[in-house]
C-alpha cells in the first residue's frame, strides 16, 4: 500500500515526514496552554487537522483515510459535543446553574480548571474531527470521468 | 429542581439530540429521538409561558456568573410566546416528517437531516431565550447554517442555488448585525440586553449609536425578508423539501422578527427608534410595498410553493406595519400575527407537502381536479387559505382586526384601507388554487391512481388547521399574551 | 488630519468592507464571491479587535509586572465569529462543489441561463 518513492517530490515527502509529528505535538501544546498563551480548543483542533491534511496532500488519501475513517471521525465529533453538554449537565445535577464549573470539584479553582480543561478538550476533539471530515469530503469527491 | 433550569433546558434538549442522531445513523431512531426532543421542548415552552405569566421576567445566569458580566437567559412574555409557537410547529412538522422525508431526501442522508433539523431548532430556541446580544448572534448563525443545509438536502438541483443565495444574503445580514453589536459594545461596554437598555439612553446622541441602529435594522431586515431584501425567500421556500419549507416558513422569519422587536423596543427604546430615527415612515413605506408586491407577485405564480412564499413576504409586511404604529394595539397586532401566520403557513405548507408526497410536484397543472382525488388535503388547504385571507372565525381575521384597529386608532385611514385591499388580493391567489382543485377537470396525463395522503401526514396538517380555527374563536390565550407582551415591550422602554 | 491618521484602523475596515461587498455583488464566479464574503467578514474582525486595543496596554494574557491589558472580550467574540466564518465558508464551498456537479459550471450567468433561478 505504500506509494512508490518518486524523485520529483522527494523534498516534499521528507519535509512532511519531519514536520507532521511536531505539528501534532504543537497542537496538543496549544490545546492545553490556552490559559497562559494564545490557544484553546478551536486553534488546537485546526492545527491537529492540519497535520492530517498535510499528510493526505503529500502522500495521497489512501493511508490517511485508513487511519481517519468516516466512522471514527463521526464518532469523535459527536462525542466531543456530548462531552461538552455532559459537563454542563453535571453542573446542573450538582445543584448549580448550567456550566457552572465551581461545583465540579472540591475547591472552586480546581473546579474551574477541570471545567475549562474538559470543555476545551471536547471542542478540540470536535473541531479536529470536523475539519478532517470537511477535507476528506472535498478530496474524495473525485475526478470526473 | 428542574423547573428552575427550564430556560437552559429549552435549548439543551434539542442540542443534545443532534449528536445522538448522528451517532446512531438509524432512520427510525433519529426520527423518534427528534420527535421526543421536540415534544419535550414544547412542554418546556408551555411551562415557561405559564411561569412567566405568573412571576414576571425569568432570569437564568449561565455558568453562575452574575449579570451583566455573564451570559443571561431572560424570558418574558414575548420570548415565551415565540418559544411556544416554534416548538409547537416543530413538533407538528416532525410527526409529518416521518413519511414525507422518505420521498424527498436520499435515504442515506435522513439521519443527517434529523441531526441538522435538531441543530436548527436549538438555534431558533436559543435566539428566543437568550438575553445577551452576542449569544443571539451565535445562535442566529447556528440556525442559519442549519437551514442552508436543510434546504440543500433536497434532490432538486435548484435547491442548491437557492441555498447558495440564501447563504450569501443571510451571512451579509448576520455580519451587519455583528457590526451593530460591535458598535454598541464600543459605546456602552456591555453585551447584556437589559444592561444595554439601561446604558444606551446616555449615549444615543452619538453618531456611533445611530450607525449601529442602522446596521442592526438592515441586518435584521435581511433575515426577515423585508422588501426589498426579500430575494432569497421565494427560491428557498420553493425548492426545499416540503418538511423544511413548512418548518422554516413558519419559524425562521418569525424568530428574526422577534429579534427586531427585542432590539427596537427593549434595547433602543421606542422614543429613539421611532421619534429620533425616522423608522416610522420607512417601515410604513416598506410594509405597504411588501404587502402589495408580495400579493401581486403571488397571483402570477405557477409553482404553488412559490405562491405561498410570496404570500409570506406580504404577511411580513403586515407585521412590520403593526410595528410602525408604535402603539400597544399595533404591537399586539404584530405579535399576534407572528403567532397566527406561523399557524397558517405551517398548515398550508404541510397540506402542500401531502400533495408533493403523492404527486412529486406542486404546480397549478397538478392541482387540477385534486379536490376529488385528495379531499382531505385540499379541504385543509382551502381552510388554510380562508385563514390567510382573514375570514371571520379564523386567526387571520383576528390579526387583521387588530391591525385595522391600530391604524384607525392613529387616525391613518388609508393604511386601514390598504390592509383590506391587500386581503382582497390574497383572496385572488387563494381562489386560483381552489378553483383549479375543485372546479377544473384533471388533465389526462395526471389522472392516475394517486389517493389520499397517509394518516401520519394528514393528522398534523389538520391539527394545525383546527388550531387556526380554535385560536380564531377563543382568542383569550393569544390576544391576552400578545397584548401583555406588547405592554411589556413598550413599558420597558419608557 | 487627526481623523485621517488617528483613526486609520477604521479607514482600513471601511476599505475592506466595501471591497468585500463589491466582490460579492460584482463577481460572477461563485468561488470568487466566497472570497469576497471572507474579505467582508475579515473587515468586521479587524473592527472589533482594533477597537479593543488600549494605548499602552499589552496583550490580554496575565503576566507579572504588567498592569495595563488590552480588552480581552473582543478577542473572545472574534474567535467565535471566526469559527462561524469558517463554517460558513466550508458550507458555501460544499454548495459550490455540488452546484458544479449538477450544472457543470460555476459561473453565475451560465447557471442562471440553465434555469433562470437566481
Amino acid at each position: 500500500m505504500r506509494p512508490p518513492i518518486q524523485p520529483h517530490n522527494l523534498v516534499l515527502r521528507i519535509a512532511a515526514k519531519m514536520l507532521i509529528p511536531p505539528i501534532l505535538m504543537f497542537a496538543l501544546y496549544v490545546q492545553f496552554h490556552g490559559e497562559t498563551g494564545p490557544g484553546g480548543g478551536f486553534q488546537a483542533g485546526v492545527i491537529f487537522a492540519a497535520a492530517f491534511i498535510l499528510y493526505a496532500l503529500v502522500f495521497g488519501i489512501g493511508l490517511a483515510r485508513a487511519v481517519a475513517t468516516e466512522r471514527l471521525l463521526r464518532v469523535l465529533a459527536s462525542l466531543g459535543m456530548l462531552l461538552y453538554i455532559t459537563v454542563g449537565l453535571a453542573s446542573l445535577f450538582s445543584g448549580a446553574n448550567f456550566l457552572d464549573y465551581d461545583v465540579l470539584a472540591q475547591e472552586r479553582m480546581e473546579g474551574q480548571h477541570l471545567g475549562i480543561f474538559l470543555t476545551e478538550l471536547s471542542i478540540g476533539m470536535t473541531v479536529a474531527a470536523v475539519m478532517i471530515m470537511i477535507f476528506f469530503a472535498f478530496a474524495e469527491r473525485g475526478v470526473r470521468p | 429542581m428542574i423547573t428552575q433550569h427550564l430556560p437552559v433546558l429549552q435549548v439543551i434538549v434539542p442540542l443534545l439530540t443532534a449528536p445522538l442522531c448522528l451517532l446512531a445513523q438509524n432512520r427510525r431512531f433519529a426520527w423518534g429521538a427528534s420527535l421526543a426532543a421536540s415534544g419535550t421542548a414544547f412542554l418546556i415552552a408551555a411551562l415557561l409561558l405559564a411561569q412567566t405569566l405568573e412571576q414576571g421576567i425569568i432570569s437564568y445566569e449561565l455558568g453562575g456568573w452574575s449579570t451583566p458580566w455573564g451570559i443571561e437567559y431572560r424570558v418574558d412574555t414575548v420570548n415565551a410566546f415565540v418559544l411556544l409557537i416554534v416548538t409547537a410547529i416543530s413538533s407538528a412538522v416532525l410527526v409529518f416528517a416521518q413519511r414525507s422525508v422518505t420521498r424527498e431526501i436520499l435515504s442515506t442522508r435522513i439521519p443527517v437531516f434529523y441531526a441538522v433539523y435538531m441543530l436548527c431548532l436549538a438555534g431558533l430556541l436559543g435566539i428566543a431565550v437568550t438575553g445577551d446580544v452576542f449569544n443571539l448572534f451565535v445562535f442566529m448563525e447556528i440556525s442559519a447554517l442549519s437551514s442552508y443545509t436543510l434546504i440543500a438536502l433536497s434532490e432538486q438541483r435548484r435547491a442548491l442555488t437557492a441555498a447558495y443565495q440564501y447563504l450569501f444574503m443571510g451571512t451579509i445580514g448576520a455580519t451587519f448585525i455583528l457590526i451593530g453589536i460591535g458598535l454598541l459594545y464600543m459605546m456602552t461596554g456591555t453585551l447584556n440586553m437589559h444592561d444595554l437598555s439601561q446604558r444606551l439612553p446616555a449615549v444615543t446622541a452619538t453618531r456611533t449609536v445611530e450607525t449601529a441602529f442602522a446596521f442592526l435594522t438592515v441586518g435584521i431586515s435581511i433575515k426577515i425578508a423585508l422588501v426589498p431584501l426579500h430575494l432569497w425567500l421565494p427560491n428557498a421556500y420553493a425548492y426545499a423539501p416540503s418538511v423544511v419549507s413548512a418548518f422554516i416558513a413558519a419559524t425562521a422569519t418569525k424568530v428574526a422578527f422577534y429579534v427586531l422587536l427585542r432590539f427596537l423596543f427593549t434595547i433602543f427604546g421606542v422614543s429613539f427608534a421611532f421619534k429620533t430615527m425616522p423608522l416610522n415612515l420607512i417601515f410604513i413605506v416598506l410594509a405597504l410595498a411588501a404587502m402589495f408586491a408580495g400579493s401581486i407577485a403571488a397571483i402570477f405564480q405557477d409553482n404553488i410553493k412559490r405562491l405561498l412564499a410570496y404570500s409570506s413576504i406580504a404577511q411580513i409586511g403586515y407585521m412590520i406595519l403593526g410595528i410602525s404604529f408604535a402603539s400597544v394595539t399595533g404591537l399586539t397586532a404584530a405579535i399576534l400575527h407572528l403567532f397566527n401566520h406561523a399557524l397558517m403557513k405551517g398548515a398550508l405548507f404541510l397540506a402542500l407537502g401531502c400533495v408533493v408526497y403523492r404527486l412529486g410536484m406542486a404546480n397549478m397543472k397538478q392541482m387540477r381536479g385534486l379536490g376529488r382525488r385528495m379531499p382531505w388535503t385540499m379541504a385543509a388547504f382551502a381552510l388554510g387559505g380562508l385563514s390567510l385571507i382573514g375570514v371571520p372565525l379564523t386567526v387571520g381575521f383576528i390579526s387583521k382586526w387588530y391591525l385595522v384597529a391600530g391604524a384607525l386608532e392613529r387616525g391613518w385611514w388609508p393604511l386601514a384601507v390598504a390592509v383590506l385591499v391587500a386581503s382582497l388580493l390574497s383572496l385572488v391567489y387563494v381562489w386560483r388554487v381552489i378553483e383549479a382543485a375543485y372546479f377544473q377537470a384533471p388533465l389526462p396525463a395526471h389522472n392516475d391512481e394517486t389517493g389520499e395522503a397517509p394518516l401520519s401526514m394528514l393528522l398534523p396538517t389538520w391539527a394545525l388547521i383546527l388550531a387556526n380555527f380554535y385560536f380564531g374563536i377563543d382568542t383569550s390565550l393569544t390576544v391576552g399574551v400578545a397584548s401583555s407582551a406588547a405592554q411589556q415591550l413598550l413599558g420597558v422602554s419608557e | 488630519m487627526s481623523v485621517l491618521i488617528g483613526h486609520y484602523n477604521y479607514w482600513i475596515v471601511i476599505f475592506l468592507m466595501m471591497a468585500g461587498l463589491y466582490v460579492v455583488i460584482a463577481q460572477g464566479n461563485l468561488v470568487k464571491k466566497i472570497v469576497g464574503l471572507n474579505i467582508f467578514q475579515a473587515s468586521v474582525f479587524i473592527l472589533f479587535i482594533s477597537m479593543g486595543k488600549i494605548e499602552g496596554g499589552t496583550a490580554p494574557i496575565v503576566k507579572e509586572g504588567m498592569s495595563l491589558y488590552s480588552n480581552p472580550l473582543p478577542h473572545v467574540l472574534i474567535l467565535t465569529a471566526i469559527v462561524v466564518g469558517v463554517a460558513t465558508t466550508a458550507l458555501a464551498l460544499a454548495l459550490v462543489v455540488r452546484i458544479n456537479e449538477a450544472y457543470r459550471s460555476v459561473e453565475e450567468d451560465e447557471i442562471h441561463e440553465q434555469d433562470q433561478s437566481f
